[in-house]
């Protein structure tokens, strides 16, 4: 090994980078992470709720200090059909542990924040270069080359987001991951005043609200609508996947329009101004689409490595991509230690991926995917419920019917082995 | 349902460095079409056109470089797709 080679060289300072970063800088290791954009954040965007939990595990109490926007108190799930909708409202008033909360939160601050806590221990960064390829040395990664210049490094992190180039110009992520693994998201970010923000939605100061819908919003495709609040601003976007999106007769960016000019949405924003159009690619394949995730003098973590878990009610990415940062820099202290950073050396990352949450949830609900792929979650289902709620709460002078009855025919449009069939096959995925 | 989206006006807010006279994504000479209808649907962008008259209209200057294209139709639509040189493209202020 050169004399100056960096213990690791990271690519990417999304929340898989900096906290790789900030865990490896704290143990004195000499790392280095390269970011293309301007800023920490700046090629960032989140739906965005982030799970506490494994960021409060490395700094505890963060968001006390940390930009985060609000805590989340209020979960709401919806089926939608294009001109009903069927919520389901959690409010939690109950106190949680730091570990339980969660947060919504915007990356282009937070992001930031995360950098300067990985540089007050020592973390280099350096913003506005683009890596353009690793170097390798008989098959091992040895560094990068940064817009022309080599930068030598013992270990490699590639945080470098759902679009992994590097990795898959290594050859460890499959270059064209099937469609079907991968959703494609579109965010508004709309500005409204704090305190109509927290009228509209039923808030108190700080508080949140994180509302997820299934049906109209992904035009019957697998995917669904959220709503984010934030302090003075609400996220409120769409995802749909891609394996269906040829025939849809909506483009993306109709159906988020579509979405918020849905009777249940448009009055919640009413005079609200536009700040930022954002976009991101989701992948959804779960377990199915974890590629190699380390090899001689490289690992790969976060969205890069398809760390995300669609359960339907709700998303996780970020508490995700934060555990597998930290793992990833785990394993380089220990190869360090060891002077030894092959894939062997650094094989640790694999195995603390496996006893955390990470690889343990992934496998949980690794049948998941394939049942978001039924068609009736996003079609018949949504007007099912519609439909009876309407037979329920109509009054017309007609003769009324049991309920039982009204309930039957209903279920019978869908289909009862549908039902029968959705219902074993989606309670055994969760 | 609603009106036809404008997907420009809402680019429109966003701040982008153009990296004049280097397009990060270049397409094919002649795209597969039908391959080409599936990002008229998918790109958050709305980058892929379709005139009326049929003609495609591409411009990556407003790509939110999202890899949506990439993942869908690699190289049946696309000459190259890289990622934009450091500190152009789109410049998240939120995210």
């Amino acid at each position: 090994m050169e004399e100056e080679a960096f213990d690791a060289i990271i690519v990417g300072a999304g929340l898989a980078g900096c906290v790789a970063a900030y865990v490896l800088a704290k143990e004195g290791a000499d790392v280095l992470v390269i970011e293309r954009g301007n800023y920490a954040g700046s090629k960032n965007m989140t739906g965005g709720r982030l799970y506490a939990h494994s960021l409060e595990k490395i700094i505890p109490g963060f968001a006390k200090e940390a930009p985060v926007e609000r805590k989340v108190t209020k979960e709401k799930v919806t089926f939608l059909t294009d001109d009903t909708g069927v919520t389901l409202d959690y409010h939690n008033g109950r106190s949680q542990t730091s570990t339980q909360e969660s947060y919504t939160v915007l990356r282009g601050d937070f992001d930031q924040w995360l950098m300067a806590k990985a540089e007050e221990v020592g973390a280099q960064f350096i913003t506005g270069i683009r890596v353009d390829e690793l170097i390798t040395k008989d098959g091992k990664v040895v560094g990068v080359n940064a817009d022309g210049d080599e930068l030598m490094a013992n270990s490699v992190i590639l945080a470098e987001g759902v679009n992994p180039v590097l990795g898959e110009k290594l050859g460890m992520v499959k270059p064209k991951v099937n469609a079907d693994a991968m959703a494609v998201g579109a965010k508004e970010l709309i500005e409204l005043p704090k305190e109509v923000i927290q009228d509209r939605f039923n808030l108190s100061d700080d508080e949140g609200a994180a509302w997820l819908f299934a049906g109209s919003p992904s035009n019957g495709l697998m995917g669904g609508g959220f709503i984010y609040t934030n302090q003075t601003t609400v996220s409120l976007g769409i995802v749909c996947g891609l394996h269906d999106i040829g025939s849809s007769d909506k483009t993306v960016p109709q159906m988020l329009e579509d979405f918020k000019n849905h009777s249940i949405i448009k009055p919640l924003l009413e005079g609200g101004k536009l700040l930022e159009y954002s976009g991101h690619v989701v992948p959804e394949a779960g377990l199915n689409m974890v590629p190699k995730l380390v090899d001689d003098g490289v690992l790969i973590t976060g969205d890069a490595a398809g760390f995300c878990l669609n359960i339907g009610y709700t998303v996780r990415g970020m508490d995700l991509a934060i555990a597998s940062g930290e793992a990833a820099a785990k394993a380089v202290l220990t190869a360090r230690e060891n002077k030894d950073f092959s894939a062997q050396g650094l094989s640790s990352y694999q195995t603390l991926l496996e006893d955390s949450f990470v690889m343990k949830d992934l496998k949980l609900y690794k049948n998941l995917p394939a049942f978001m792929e039924t068609p009736r979650i996003f079609n018949e289902y949504p007007k099912m419920v519609a439909d009876i709620m309407e037979s329920m709460f109509t009054v017309d002078g007609s003769e009324s019917q049991p309920l039982r009855k009204t309930l039957m025919k209903h279920c019978k449009e869908v289909g009862y082995m549908n039902l029968i069939k959705d219902g074993i096959k989606g309670v055994t995925a969760i | 349902m609603t009106e036809k989206v404008n997907v420009d006006v809402k680019l429109g807010v966003n701040k982008f460095h153009v990296d004049e006279g280097h397009p990060h994504i270049i397409l094919k000479d002649n795209p597969n079409m039908s391959e080409y209808r599936k990002l008229v649907n998918a790109c958050p962008a709305g980058l892929y056109k379709l005139e009326d008259d049929g003609t495609i209209r591409f411009d990556s200057a407003g790509c939110l470089e999202c890899g949506t294209c990439k993942f869908l139709c690699g190289d049946t639509i696309l000459e190259k797709w890289e990622y934009p040189r450091g500190t152009f493209g789109i410049e998240y202020r939120y995210g």
